[in-house]
């Protein structure tokens, strides 16, 4: 279904605009129709379809664990419950490695990371188009819609939204942290009074909040940027399919090598974002010096 | 890529999952694992203790066959000793019955001779008697010569 009345330019903007709620110029609210309307509606507007799938794979995992965890008993565990203490455990491990406070909210916080990460970027394995060309059919046949102008973008951390929302929320916790454990004065004295003497606190201070500003900047880009790069790469594999058989062979190899390759990718990339997490916040919690 | 509300609202959605993974998901599971750990570790202690005591058993078991050997062995030849007493005393039994009765088949024997040989006497008296009278050719009265028949006798 590529490009029967698209251009590949077209599929390709197509499949990488989000659904998007909000106030259109003239006053009235509703879903944009391109990405040009998108961007008028302004900061007020949601991306309908990277927060329904974020939500719903954050329930999906709590779910699941909460379920795991109900049950969880001392004796011989069963197969669900004996995968989620593996999960954990493996969390736990990786945690106490790195995190040398006692805290409990980090244990708990770098699952939590972990998993949704996991899941969200486990989006990028399902076919491309599937996903959008259902919610197509749907808005068409159900909804009455013109089917170009429903975008469904179904893996959510390719929405920079998504992946600053969780930096932004890990960047919250370290400032917490930070000025709990060493008070808003000990914090400021990290931040002004090194790495060079006390009367260059304005230089200390640039390099110091650039490096601070810089860790949740890294944390959403660095996810950002991995998985927005392997969804357009799926994309356009998914377009070599309209191009002939033996283009559309080569494309389905190159799908399933690229697949088995994001399979690490989206493990990789939810424990690196893990680690950091725990790492920040292991740094927020000691003191300097 | 264009900022909007998303932003917050993934934000919520955040803080939200992690206060119910921390609540509700975080603490059951910490403490089945850690119960878990607990009962493995008793559990291998168990085995260990077990294990020790299964040793013990055996040594006092080796100890007690050895006992047993030799107090079998110290009864064997307390009743071989036994044994070889008896047949002493039998055998020395026997020859006493044995001597006793040949004894007193002897005796016997002596009496019976005895008796033979005084039948035999008085028999010869009587011939000598019945002889001597017919030498005479005259009765003799055995009355009269009772006292030289009963000497004929003895030399008899």
């Amino acid at each position: 279904m590529a490009s029967d009345t698209l251009t590949s330019g077209e599929y390709i903007k197509h499949h990488l605009t989000n659904l998007t709620f909000g106030q259109h110029p003239d006053g009235h609210w509703g879903f944009a129709h391109t990405a040009e309307e998108a961007k008028e509606m302004g900061f007020w507007a949601i991306h309908v379809d990277s927060m329904l799938w974020s939500v719903l794979l954050g329930f999906i995992l709590i779910y699941v664990f909460r379920k795991a965890a109900k049950n969880a008993h001392a004796g011989v565990p069963g197969g669900l419950q004996n995968f989620c203490e593996w999960i954990v455990d493996f969390i736990n491990d990786t945690v106490r490695g790195s995190f040398s406070g006692r805290n409990p909210l980090v244990a708990p916080l770098a699952f939590t990371v972990f998993g949704w990460i996991f899941l969200m970027n486990f989006m990028d394995l399902i076919a491309v188009d599937l996903l959008p060309w259902l919610a197509q059919l749907f808005g068409q046949h159900v909804l009455g819609v013109d089917p170009h102008h429903v975008y469904f973008k179904v893996v959510p951390t390719t929405d920079p939204n998504i992946t600053f929302g969780l930096a932004l929320g890990v960047f919250v916790l370290m400032l917490y942290y930070s000025i709990k454990m060493k008070g808003v004065g000990g914090f400021f004295g990290e931040l002004a009074f090194q790495p060079f003497p006390k009367w260059m606190f304005p230089i200390n201070l640039i390099l110091e909040g650039v490096s601070l500003i810089a860790k949740p900047v890294s944390l959403a880009l660095r996810l950002f940027g991995n998985m927005y790069a392997g969804e357009t790469i799926f994309i356009l594999i998914a377009l070599m399919y309209s191009a002939g058989i033996v283009m559309a062979g080569f494309g389905g190899l190159l799908q399933l090598g690229w697949a088995i390759f994001h399979i690490l990718i989206i493990t990789l990339q939810a424990f690196i974002f893990m680690t950091l997490t725990v790492v920040y916040l292991d740094m927020a919690h000691q003191e300097h010096h | 890529m264009n900022f909007n509300a998303t932003l917050i609202g993934q934000m919520i959605a955040f803080v939200v999952f992690v206060w119910f993974c921390m609540k509700y998901v975080w603490p059951p599971m910490m403490k089945a694992l850690d119960e878990r750990k607990k009962t493995i570790a008793d559990g291998l202690a168990a085995a260990e203790r077990g294990q020790r005591e299964q040793e013990l058993a055996e040594e006092r078991a080796r100890e007690q066959l050895v006992e047993a050997k030799q107090q079998a062995q110290e009864i064997i030849s307390r009743a071989e000793k036994r044994a070889s007493e008896i047949v002493e005393e039998a055998k020395a039994d026997a020859r006493t019955e044995g001597e006793r009765m040949i004894a007193a088949a002897r005796n016997e024997l002596d009496q019976e001779l005895n008796r033979v040989k005084e039948q035999l006497r008085s028999q010869v008296a009587a011939i000598a008697v019945s002889g001597a009278s017919k030498v005479l050719e005259r009765e003799v009265d055995e009355k009269t010569h009772d006292e030289l028949l009963s000497k004929l006798a003895a030399q008899i």
